[in-house]
C-alpha cells in the first residue's frame, strides 16, 4: 500500500507502517548509506572536518546579510540576473515570469529540493509548461507521480520491483529487473528532453560569495546539462545556501559528498559562473539566480538559525530509526526525516501547522551524531515542543495531564499516595489478567495496543528504605 | 559538561533513585544502594525527591517542568552545597540526563541565573550508577556471577547525551560466568522516548520490534541496560510478542538479583521477597 501524501498524518503514518516492503527498502538504503558515511568519514579527519564545516556555516550565518550581497554584486558582476523572492509564490512568479518572456515549451530540471519546496514544477505546468525531471531518481517518481521521500535519493522508498513496473506502465517498456536496461531507456528518453529543452532549472548546493559561481553536485552528470545546454538557465536556492571563498566551498563539498553518499566526491561537481561570454562554444544565454528567502529568515528570528547550518546532506534521515520505519511520505512535507521535522515547522508562517512534525522522534540524538555540521537536531525539536505549547497547540488533554502531573509530583505527600494507589491497583487489574497489564483506557491504550505493562512494585524503594532505617535505628 | 574530580575517594553520596525505580523497580534502587554500600560509599536518600520533571519538559511545557527542578534543586542543592554529601549518584542515564544537561537549559530560557549556576553546580557531581563505580570508584568488577547470555543495549541519553558506555560494558564484563555478546544495531533507539511511546505508539512499538529482532538474533537470555524506562518498553515489547528475553536494568545484575542464571526453566528460581522478580510470564 502507498502512502498517501494528502491524507492526516496518523493515517499516513499507519500507511506506512502498514506497508512491510517501505521499510525494508528504505532501512536497506539508509544503511547502506551509513556505512559508506561512516567509513567515508573515517577516511579523513571526519571529527575535524565536521568542525570546520559547522565554524564556517557559522561564520556566514553571523555576516549573512553581507555575504549575500558580496554574492549578489559578484552574481551581477559575471553577468547573471539576481532575483530575491520572499514566498513560495513571489519566486513561482519569478520563473514563471522568466519562462514565458522566453516563449519556453519544456523546462529540463536537476534534482532540488528548494524547487520542491516552492512547487515549482505544478507552477510552470498550470501555464502550460512541460517539466520534466532528469535526475534518475527524480524522473521515476515524476513518472510515478509521487513527491521525492528522501533528501538526496528521492526514489528510496521503491523496490526494484515497484521501479520496473513504472517503467512498464509509463514508457512501456517491455518487462524487465534489470537496472542496467531501465537506465539506458531513461537515458535516451532524457536525452531527446535535453536537447529540445528551451529552460533549464537546478537548485544550487552552494554559491560561492567571492566569485558569484554557483555549484551543483550530481553523479549523473544531468546537473551540467541542464545549466549548459538550454538557452535559459534558471537557478533557484535557498538564501542559507552560499559560502564565503573557493576554499570553503570545498570544505563543504568533502563534507556534503561524504555525509550525504559516502563518497569521497561525486562523480560530477559543476560550477556556473554566468552566461556564455563572447568565444565561447557553449553555455546559456541568460543565466538567472533566484535568492529563496521562503521562512529562512523567519527561522532564525524565532531562534532556530542553527538549522540554517544545514547542508542538505540526508545523513539524518538515513540515522533516523524513526525514518527506517515510515520513509519519507509519512512525514507529509517536503523536507522529512529529523531535519525536516525541525525546518518544516520552523520555516511555515505558524509552527503549529506542522504540530505533529516535532513529536515524530524519539528524540535518540542518532541525527546529531551523523550531522556534519553537528546541528543539535533533538534541542531544535524539543524547542520546538515547547514553542507549540507555548501557541496553545497542543491537545488539550495532554496539558491538562501534565500540569497535573506536575502538581502530584510537587508534593511528597501525594507522589507517596499517588504510588501506593497505583501499587494497589495495577496488581489487582493485572491478577486478573494474569501478570501483565494488557490493556489501558485511553490515552494509555496507545501504550497497550503493542505492548505489556508490568504492575507497580507491592512495596516502592522509599518503603524499603524506611523499613531498613527503622531496623537500623532499633539495634 | 564539566564534570568535578575528587581529591579523596567520595564516602558520602546521595541518591535520587528516580520516580519510576521507586514505584516500578524497587529491586533496582536496592541493587544500587547495596553496590554504593559494598564499596563502602554510604548513600543517603532525600526522601522528599519525587520526579525530576523530564516528561514535561519532552513534551514541551517548561514551565512545569522548571516547577519540579526548582523543587529538586531546593532537595539536593543544600546536601551537595553543605558537604553533606560529596556525590549524586542515578541508576538512570535518562534521569540523570534531564537534571544535569537539560535543568541549565530550563533556567537559561528563564534567566534564573542563580538557579542555572546552582544546576550547574549540580550537574558536575551528578553521576549515572555504571559512571560512579568505573570512573569515581575505579570498579571493574562487582563480584557478581551470572551464567548465560547477555546483550548490552545502550540507552540513547546515556550514550548521546552522558557520553557513558564503556563503564557499563566493562562491568558486564567482570561479571563470572556471564558471555557478553553483541547486539546488532545497538545504538539504534528501542523506541521508548517518553510521551513519542503514546503519541506515536505505532512508530515507537515498530522501533521496540526490531530491538526485539536484534535481541533474538544474536541469542541473548537477557538485555543489560541502565534505564528502568527503555527496559519497560523493551520488556512490554518482548512479553508481547511472546519473545523469552528480557531486559534487566544493569544494578540488578551486577548485585546478584537474578538468582544463578539466565536460564532457569529446569530449576526454580530462588523466591527473594525483597527482590521482587517482575516481568516473569
Amino acid at each position: 500500500m502507498q502512502v498517501d501524501f494528502n491524507a492526516p498524518y496518523k493515517n499516513r503514518v499507519q500507511q506506512a507502517l502498514n506497508d512491510p516492503n517501505l521499510r525494508v527498502a528504505v532501512s536497506k538504503a539508509t544503511d547502506r548509506m551509513t556505512d559508506a558515511r561512516l567509513a567515508s568519514m573515517d577516511a579523513v579527519e571526519g571529527q575535524k572536518l565536521r568542525s570546520q564545516v559547522r565554524q564556517m556555516k557559522q561564520h556566514v550565518l553571523r555576516n549573512w546579510p553581507d555575504y549575500l550581497q558580496q554574492l549578489e554584486s559578484n552574481l551581477t558582476r559575471n553577468g547573471c540576473t539576481v532575483h530575491w523572492a520572499e514566498e513560495t509564490e513571489d519566486a513561482q512568479n519569478i520563473v514563471r515570469d522568466i519562462a514565458l518572456q522566453n516563449s519556453a515549451k519544456l523546462v529540463v530540471k536537476s534534482k532540488s529540493m528548494a524547487t520542491e519546496e516552492i512547487h515549482l514544477n505544478h507552477a510552470l505546468e498550470e501555464v502550460g509548461l512541460r517539466v520534466v525531471e532528469t535526475d534518475l531518481g527524480e524522473y521515476i517518481i515524476q513518472l510515478a507521480d509521487e513527491p521525492p521521500s528522501h533528501i538526496v535519493a528521492p526514489v528510496i522508498h521503491k523496490r526494484l520491483e515497484e521501479i520496473a513496473e513504472v517503467f512498464q506502465d509509463k514508457l512501456d517498456m517491455p518487462p524487465t529487473r534489470e537496472p542496467t536496461k531501465m537506465t539506458s531507456l531513461a537515458r535516451a528518453r532524457l536525452r531527446q528532453e535535453f536537447f529540445a529543452a528551451g529552460m533549464g532549472i537546478s537548485g544550487c548546493n552552494f554559491a560561492i560569495a567571492e566569485t558569484g559561481a554557483i555549484c551543483i553536485v550530481t553523479n549523473e552528470g544531468n546537473g551540467r546539462m541542464v545549466s549548459s545546454m538550454p538557452r535559459v538557465y534558471v537557478v533557484v536556492m535557498g538564501i542559507e545556501k552560499l559560502v564565503p571563498t573557493v576554499e570553503d566551498a570545498f570544505l563543504q563539498l568533502q563534507a556534503l559528498c561524504r555525509s550525504a553518499t559516502g563518497q569521497n566526491l561525486t562523480v560530477y561537481c559543476s560550477m556556473t559562473s554566468g552566461p556564455r561570454q563572447e568565444g565561447d562554444v557553449d553555455g546559456p544565454e541568460q543565466v538567472h539566480v533566484v535568492l529563496l528567502d521562503n521562512g529562512r529568515s523567519r527561522m532564525l528570528a524565532r531562534g532556530y538559525g542553527e538549522a540554517l547550518l544545514c547542508i542538505r546532506c540526508g545523513a539524518c534521515l538515513n540515522a533516523c530509526p524513526v525514518y527506517q520505519e515510515i520513509g519519507g511520505h509519512a512525514y507529509g512535507s517536503t523536507y522529512n526525516g529529523p531535519i525536516g521535522a525541525v525546518i518544516t515547522p520552523a520555516l511555515a508562517p505558524e509552527i503549529s501547522r506542522f504540530k505533529e512534525l516535532p513529536h515524530a522522534t524519539s528524540l535518540c540524538g542518532a541525527c546529531r551524531e551523523a550531522c556534519p555540521v553537528k546541528i543539535d537536531l533533538p534541542r531544535l525539536l524539543l524547542d520546538l515542543r515547547s514553542d507549540l505549547v507555548q501557541e496553545n497547540a497542543s491537545p488539550k488533554t495532554e496539558a491538562w495531564g501534565i500540569k497535573s502531573y506536575a502538581s502530584l509530583m510537587s508534593s511528597r505527600r501525594m507522589y507517596e499516595s499517588l504510588g501506593k494507589m497505583a501499587s494497589i491497583g495495577s496488581n489487582l487489574y493485572a491478577g486478573m489478567s494474569g501478570g501483565n497489564i494488557k490493556f489501558m483506557p485511553p490515552p494509555l491504550n496507545g501504550w497497550t495496543a503493542y505492548r505489556d505493562f508490568a504492575p507497580f512494585a507491592p512495596k516502592s524503594f522509599r518503603q524499603w528504605w524506611k523499613e531498613r532505617s527503622k531496623l537500623r535505628g532499633q539495634t | 559538561m564539566h564534570k568535578a574530580t575528587f581529591e579523596q575517594r567520595p564516602n558520602r553520596v546521595a541518591l535520587f533513585v528516580t520516580c519510576m525505580v521507586d514505584m516500578l523497580y524497587p529491586g533496582v534502587g536496592i541493587a544500587t544502594c547495596e553496590l554504593l554500600e559494598k564499596n563502602n560509599v554510604e548513600v543517603v536518600f532525600p526522601e522528599e525527591q519525587t520526579c525530576c520533571g523530564q516528561p514535561a519538559f519532552n513534551a514541551g511545557y517548561r514551565n512545569e517542568a522548571r516547577k519540579l527542578a526548582r523543587r529538586f534543586l531546593s532537595i539536593f542543592g543544600p546536601l551537595v552545597e553543605n558537604g553533606e554529601v560529596d556525590a549524586i549518584v542515578a541508576p538512570s542515564g535518562s534521569c540523570a540526563t534531564m537534571t544535569s544537561h537539560f535543568f541549565e537549559v530550563l533556567f537559561e530560557e528563564s534567566r534564573e541565573e542563580e538557579l542555572r549556576r546552582q544546576a550547574e553546580r549540580l550537574a558536575s557531581v551528578t553521576f549515572e550508577l555504571t559512571e560512579f563505580l568505573v570512573d569515581v570508584l575505579g570498579l571493574a568488577n562487582t563480584g557478581a556471577r551470572l551464567q548465560g547470555k547477555a546483550a548490552y543495549h545502550p540507552c540513547c541519553h546515556l550514550y548521546r547525551e552522558l557520553g557513558v558506555d564503556d563503564q557499563p560494558r566493562k562491568l558486564l564484563d567482570g561479571v563470572e560466568g556471564l558471555e557478553v555478546v553483541d547486539l546488532p544495531h545497538a545504538d539504534d533507539c528501542c523506541g521508548f522516548g517518553g510521551l513519542f511511546s503514546i503519541k506515536n505508539s505505532g512508530i515507537s512499538a515498530a522501533m521496540g520490534r526490531a530491538k526485539a529482532r536484534s535481541a533474538q538474533q544474536c541469542g541473548a537470555d537477557a538485555i543489560a541496560l541502565c534505564d528502568v524506562s527503555c527496559m519497560t518498553h523493551i520488556n512490554g515489547i518482548l512479553s508481547r510478542e511472546g519473545i523469552s528475553c528480557r531486559a534487566h536494568h544493569i544494578a540488578e545484575i551486577l548485585n546478584n538479583h537474578l538468582g544463578n542464571s539466565l536460564r532457569p526453566p529446569s530449576q526454580p528460581e530462588p523466591q527473594q521477597p525483597d527482590h521482587p522478580r517482575r516481568w516473569g510470564d
